[in-house]
């Protein structure tokens, strides 16, 4: 900090930033507002910034906690949703392309940065190239060929694509690997441990930051994934939060959108991001600093 | 803190020539190595996934552009047909026209904003809550984002229209209107992305040492005279690539555009993404969709080898 005290300029440049928080939250905040809000009141009770009747209901409807007809009483079109599924539906999804990617990346990862074998550099090179392919291109065909396993609306068929690798999270790792002193092998070779055992015991228990790094990523990319999971996984069974929000929308009569039920889905899309946000906060923040600039 | 590990970045570039040159050298055992046996174990399931899911469908979408292919029968081979019946496609000039004008409304609004918003924080604070509470719109799926902004946005009930109200003004469906829709679409994913883009510029200008802004204070420079002189050209090679990166991201929109466009006026709001989208899955024209894929794809090309072009140029300022 070069300059101190309260010069006009510098409580102007504060309020400034002040004023883009609350413009990044403020939208939040309506959202939620609108979820605790009778469906009856958004007429009439628009404006404030508290709502006069709050309720749960909106909640326990899109979660599938009430019956039918209380849902439509409650302002619902009556079509059955239950967002609890949906939301078990994204955990299960963003959970495995998370942890299977992140191992099968830093598995590959380790190989090109730390052992021998003929062709590695051309591999390696070819890989890296895919990074230059857009996700469009290669959707389509992967469509075809998951609907031709007979994979759709199944897990499989979601995951297939990205659960194995990703060519940035190889890169990436690779990176990380790289930057391993030689030394460590070396001692540890020393003792006995070699190939396979250098890799579990010795190379990942120290790589525990940027494997959560990379994951955190993957999480969020999957987390936020449209387009592909309503291509492949429309049906109940498989239904992820972003696409159940979406059929959502479009259940709801022409009219007038199911505000309030459509934002109580959405809070449900924000509420695990935040919670990772609490608790990986730091981390996460940080992590920018690593995958936006490479 | 963050601050070494991104200094470190840079450099990473090189170390694929640099290191296995020190292998053969240096610090090994005398024997030449050979660990092809456990290194094909560590490599099976990434070579599998990289084959099956990325090489294969790139080849097959290339083939599958070549053809008339509606899924339920076989791809009929019609060589570049579909590459001349999109010159004359009226819809897909239309698509690349809306696509390059949200482009260049979300590019401009959100760098500027970004470029002030990381320039703020740098200049005031390091808190981290203010960091984590910018992040907060990217953490979240783009569909709730446009879901959000529909309802703010509304033109009866939304929160935008009442505030607009209160101080005096009309109301405006801005998803509805066809001169507001795009624009619209660009200022909610401006929202949605200037946090995260304002924390990598952010990460950047750590990078800049400190004792630059402390000795021109002390020659009586003035904020704006040290962020044109000393933030922005020293920022530059950061710049330049968060720039590019997310231009290539923009050309890709599509979530926020196939939540709000069911409202929005025919035509006005279908980007290149969504046209891809209607030809393959709602007129079943697999081969047409691909061509235009394909042309995405070396549109895109372009664009990443002027990225790369971009950051080779601006090497020499990272003193």
């Amino acid at each position: 900090m070069t300059r101190t005290g309260f010069s006009p300029g510098r409580i102007a440049a504060w309020a400034l930033l002040v004023v883009a928080v609350a413009a990044t939250v403020f939208p939040f905040y309506w959202m939620v507002r609108t979820a605790l809000t009778p469906a009856a009141d958004i007429y009439t009770d628009a404006a404030g910034l508290l709502p006069e009747r709050p309720t749960a209901i909106n909640f326990l409807r899109v979660l599938g906690l009430t019956s039918r007809e209380e849902a439509r009483e409650a302002g619902g079109s009556g079509a059955q949703v239950d967002f609890l599924r949906y939301l078990l539906n994204s955990f299960v999804y963003c959970g495995l392309i998370t942890v299977i990617q992140t191992q099968c990346c830093a598995m590959a990862g380790y190989a090109f940065a730390r052992l021998r074998f003929p062709g590695r550099d051309v591999v390696f090179g070819v890989l890296i190239a895919a990074l230059m392919v857009p996700p469009i291109f290669t959707l389509l065909p992967n469509f075809v060929l998951v609907k031709n396993l007979g994979w759709l609306n199944t897990f499989a068929g979601m995951v297939a694509p990205s659960v194995l690798m990703t060519p940035f999270a190889v890169f990436f790792l690779r990176q990380f690997f790289l930057s391993i002193p030689r030394e460590v092998e070396e001692a540890a070779t020393l003792d006995g441990v070699s190939g396979w055992g250098m890799f579990w015991r010795v190379v990942l228990p120290m790589s525990r930051g940027p494997l959560i790094t990379i994951g955190l990523t993957t999480a969020v990319w999957s987390w936020k994934d449209f387009l592909w999971p309503l291509l492949t996984g429309r049906d109940e069974e498989t239904r992820v939060l972003t696409v159940a929000l979406g059929i959502f929308q479009q259940q709801s009569p022409n009219t007038q959108p199911d505000w309030t039920g459509l934002m109580a889905g959405s809070t449900l899309t924000v509420l695990p991001v935040l919670a990772l946000l609490v608790f990986l906060g730091r981390r996460l923040v940080e992590s920018l600093n690593f995958t936006g600039i490479k | 803190m963050a601050a070494s590990k991104v200094v470190a970045a840079p450099r990473r570039r090189d170390d694929r020539t640099t290191v296995p040159r020190a292998d053969a050298g240096g610090g090994v055992p005398p024997r030449r190595r050979d660990d092809r046996g456990v290194a094909w174990l560590f490599l099976a399931p990434v070579l599998v996934g990289f084959a099956v899911f990325y090489v294969y469908p790139t080849a097959l979408g290339v083939y599958y552009s070549l053809t008339d292919y509606g899924m339920l029968s076989e791809p009929n081979f019609v060589g570049v047909e579909n590459y001349r019946e999109l010159v004359d496609d009226d819809r897909f000039w239309n698509a690349l026209k809306v696509t390059g004008y949200y482009v260049v409304l979300n590019i401009v609004s959100q760098t500027v904003l970004a470029l002030a918003l990381a320039t703020l924080m740098h200049r005031l604070t390091q808190s981290m809550a203010m960091r984590a509470m910018l992040l907060v719109p990217w953490l979240v799926p783009n569909v709730t984002v446009g879901l959000l902004w529909m309802w703010m946005l509304d033109a009866n009930l939304g929160f935008v229209n009442h505030a607009l109200r209160a101080v005096g003004l009309g109301t405006t469906g801005f998803l509805t209107s066809p001169d507001w829709a795009m624009p619209t679409i660009a200022g909610i994913n401006t929202w949605a992305y200037t946090g995260y883009t304002a924390l990598l510029l952010y990460a950047g200008m750590l990078q800049i040492p400190r004792h630059l802004y402390e000795s021109a204070s002390l020659d009586g420079a003035g904020e704006w005279r040290m962020f044109t002189r000393i933030t922005l050209p020293l920022l530059r090679p950061v710049l330049a690539l968060v720039l590019v990166v997310s231009l290539i991201g923009s050309f890709q929109i599509f979530d926020t555009v196939a939540v709000t466009i069911r409202n929005a006026p025919a035509g006005v709001t279908r980007v290149i993404y969504y046209y891809i989208y209607e030809q393959a899955f709602t007129n079943f024209r697999m081969g047409y969709a691909s061509a235009i894929a394909v042309v995405l794809a070396l549109l895109l090309g372009v664009l990443t080898v002027v990225q790369m072009r971009l950051l080779r140029a601006s090497r020499s300022d990272l003193a």
